[in-house]
């Protein structure tokens, strides 16, 4: 019996670009509904989905364009960013930043990202979205900077509180501890990857902390999580390392995929890890972490392979893994695997 | 997105339009003096200093309705004339090769190969006219010069912006579902199986490490493909093995039906064209690009001849270059939704520009009413 058999799919208005981590996933569990976002160049598509799979309501959110003369702003990503007190849907592009209530409803915030007059050879534009604690927002920049933005418990008065600026290069992926187990105490908050494959590690506050800078080896980090203090990070070389977050220990090396890796996620109640390519396979893995001797097992379960498409976004819908959904370029559609 | 994208284009697309155009001639019996001329002239034009100067410009890539005014002023820089129709097909078959090249580019640096590869047949092509033959050396190294250095994260994000380019474009071509290429529904069919790319390692190989970084314990995963060893590098240089064969002549005189697009089933889609759509920088750029090739390099139209590049099932419909919106007889619902998609994704891309009351921008909606 497969570990996961394949659901319907949910169809989307326009097809998924290729982007990293091109799919977002919000569970809401009082209303029975899960938020799918999909990044269509300057479109990102929002599906609400019914638990019961009855009801699909849609909405598109465009990219801002500071003024019409201009071409059209791409869109990098869109991701949700879970808070204690709020969630919001955080569009990231070329111009800038923008933040909505977690519906895509009502844009709560703008930032622009500061873009020369004429165009310089190095692109502009905004990648990397993660909430961090209780009332932070982080997003990348393609100088490598971080924008680091408090988040108050309601409103629209965000701000801009901090600037890292510590990669080189273009930031791809940022992920928070996502542990999930109340009263664990993880130093690390934060994980940041860049087009060169570095990792910096940090504590949210006032002042955020770097922690550790985990060197990469000139190939691009496209996809990281931070799981019980362990870095888990996919590279465009199909390899997946898991390091040891706070001192840069490489506890193992996966020769995951044939082709660039696009998307990871994990299910932090099981441990569970996903990794999709752009060689058409998605794997499931399972991560064992041994205290005593502060180490971790990788374990192979299971692979999907989505058939002469290459994936651009793979998530857990819920925080055990027992169901995932996947997007590739090309399709209009929101792939979902259930466990058998 | 990328900043880099248009010299890559232009090179490649213009590539695959010197292949189809090359095997179209030889098909229709052409001359050789008039085949050898028409090639020197567009490949001049497209190689002009001028012209390649203001593509390397760092600028976003715009819109099909943009590239295909300038690839089709390129053909016209030659004495052949191409209807409207042809350069509609010839603008579909161009698009397709190169989504399926960059599509299945093996790493993103690759592009550079599948560019070398256009460039070196290119070379060829025009290798009994030297002073034509220099401009293409010029710019190959310009090229190397300038993208050779570029990490391969900026080159995924090249290539990504291309994908975006192509997105949802499955038109069918006739050569590339005969070779297994494409599937029926105008989908490209990617492998799991074959080498990796130079410089990745075979999947399915777990390490794990102690602390002081020794290796503890190995084991294996099946993959669900079957994965070799890469092949050789590719020579990035100005002459050498490029290895990837991606961006090659796929074309043959032998078979003068593979240039064929298909038409049943499939959403013929002629973008569009009204010139108050296009947003100010998408015009200035289509102003530079033209303005970039040079009067005295076009040639007497009194001395051109007129070609029709494809046979047709239907007969041929007097339209405008660039005329609106032509939807096939469609038979199943997928095609209709797509068609919806495509067409409201057009209509979606235009942009509503503030009045171009400036003189600037009537001098230039007046060239584009020339055209």
């Amino acid at each position: 019996i497969s570990m996961y058999h394949k659901e319907k799919s949910i169809q989307v208005k326009n097809s998924a670009s290729a982007l990293y981590n091109n799919l977002g996933v919000l569970r809401i569990a009082p209303r029975h509904l899960t938020y799918f976002t999909v990044v269509h160049a300057n479109v990102v598509n929002m599906v609400s989905a019914s638990w019961d799979g009855l009801n699909y309501s849609h909405r598109q959110l465009q990219s801002k364009e500071p003024n019409v003369a201009t071409s059209t702003s791409l869109i990098m990503q869109a991701a949700f960013c879970p808070l204690p007190s709020r969630d919001l849907l955080v569009v990231t592009s070329q111009k800038g930043i923008q933040m909505y209530e977690s519906d895509g409803s009502i844009m709560v915030y703008w930032h622009a990202l500061d873009t020369p007059e004429t165009p310089t050879a190095q692109a502009v534009f905004a990648r990397g979205i993660s909430a961090v604690r209780e009332s932070y927002i982080c997003v990348g920049v393609s100088s490598g900077a971080i924008l680091v933005f408090d988040v108050p418990i309601k409103g629209s008065n965000i701000t801009l509180s901090e600037v890292l600026k510590e990669h080189k290069e273009s930031i791809t992926d940022i992920a928070p501890e996502c542990s999930g187990q109340p009263g664990m105490e993880c130093i690390a908050d934060l994980v940041s990857a860049d087009d060169g494959g570095n990792l910096c590690v940090w504590k949210s506050g006032e002042d955020f902390q770097l922690l550790n800078n985990i060197p990469g080896f000139d190939m691009s980090c496209s996809s990281v999580k931070l799981w019980k203090g362990t870095v888990v990070a996919g590279y465009g070389t199909g390899q997946i390392h898991l390091y040891e977050a706070v001192t840069g220990i490489l506890h193992a090396e996966i020769n995951a995929h044939a082709r660039w890796i696009y998307s990871l996620d994990i299910a932090p109640f099981s441990g569970l890890l996903l990794s999709a390519a752009e060689d058409s396979l998605v794997r499931v893995w399972h991560l064992t972490m041994t205290p005593e001797t502060n180490s971790v097992e990788v374990a192979h379960l299971h692979n999907e392979c989505v058939t002469d498409t290459q994936i651009c976004g793979a998530k857990f819908c819920d925080g055990d893994g027992y169901a995932f959904a996947v997007t590739g370029y090309d399709l209009s559609e929101i792939i979902r695997y259930t466990q058998s | 997105m990328s900043e880099r994208t248009l010299p890559l284009v232009f090179i490649n697309l213009g590539g695959e339009m010197l292949y189809i155009l090359d095997q179209r001639l030889h098909a229709l019996n052409t001359s050789d003096d008039n085949s050898e001329k028409v090639m020197n002239d567009i490949v001049g034009t497209m190689f002009g200093k001028d012209f390649m100067d203001e593509l390397l410009k760092p600028q976003q890539l715009y819109s099909h309705r943009t590239m295909k005014t300038v690839l089709t002023r390129l053909a016209h820089a030659s004495i052949m004339r191409l209807n409207p129709a042809s350069m509609d097909r010839l603008y579909e078959l161009m698009v397709m090769a190169f989504k399926y090249q960059v599509l299945l580019c093996p790493r993103p640096k690759d592009l550079l190969l599948i560019t070398y590869n256009h460039i070196d047949t290119i070379r060829e092509f025009v290798k009994d006219t030297p002073v034509v033959g220099n401009k293409v050396d010029e710019t190959h190294r310009k090229i190397i010069e300038i993208y050779s250095s570029l990490p391969e994260g900026e080159f995924q994000l090249l290539r990504q912006t291309l994908l975006i380019f192509f997105q949802d474009m499955h038109i069918r071509v006739s050569l590339f579902l005969k070779n297994q290429l494409q599937n029926p529904n105008g989908r490209f069919a990617l492998s799991t199986s074959g080498p990796v790319p130079y410089g990745m390692d075979v999947p399915g190989l777990i390490r794990t490490f102690d602390r002081k970084g020794r290796e503890v314990r190995r084991s294996e995963f099946p993959t669900g493909g079957s994965y070799t060893s890469p092949i050789r590098k590719g020579c990035f240089e100005l002459h050498g093995d490029r290895v990837i064969r991606l961006g090659m002549n796929m074309y043959t005189v032998n078979h003068p039906e593979e240039t064929h697009t298909s038409k049943a089933h499939s959403v013929k889609v002629i973008t569009d064209d009204t010139p108050n759509l296009l947003a100010k920088e998408e015009l200035n750029l289509l102003a530079r690009l033209m303005g970039s090739m040079k009067a005295d390099d076009m040639p007497k139209t009194e001395t051109g001849f007129q070609i029709n590049l494809f046979t047709t099932d239907q007969e041929e419909e007097e339209e405008p270059l660039f005329g609106v919106i032509n939807i096939q007889a469609m038979q199943d619902e997928q095609a209709a939704t797509q068609l919806a998609q495509i067409a409201g994704q057009f209509a979606e891309g235009e942009e509503q520009p503030e009045n171009l009351s400036s003189s600037k921008g009537d001098d230039l909606l007046a060239m584009m009413d020339d055209l």
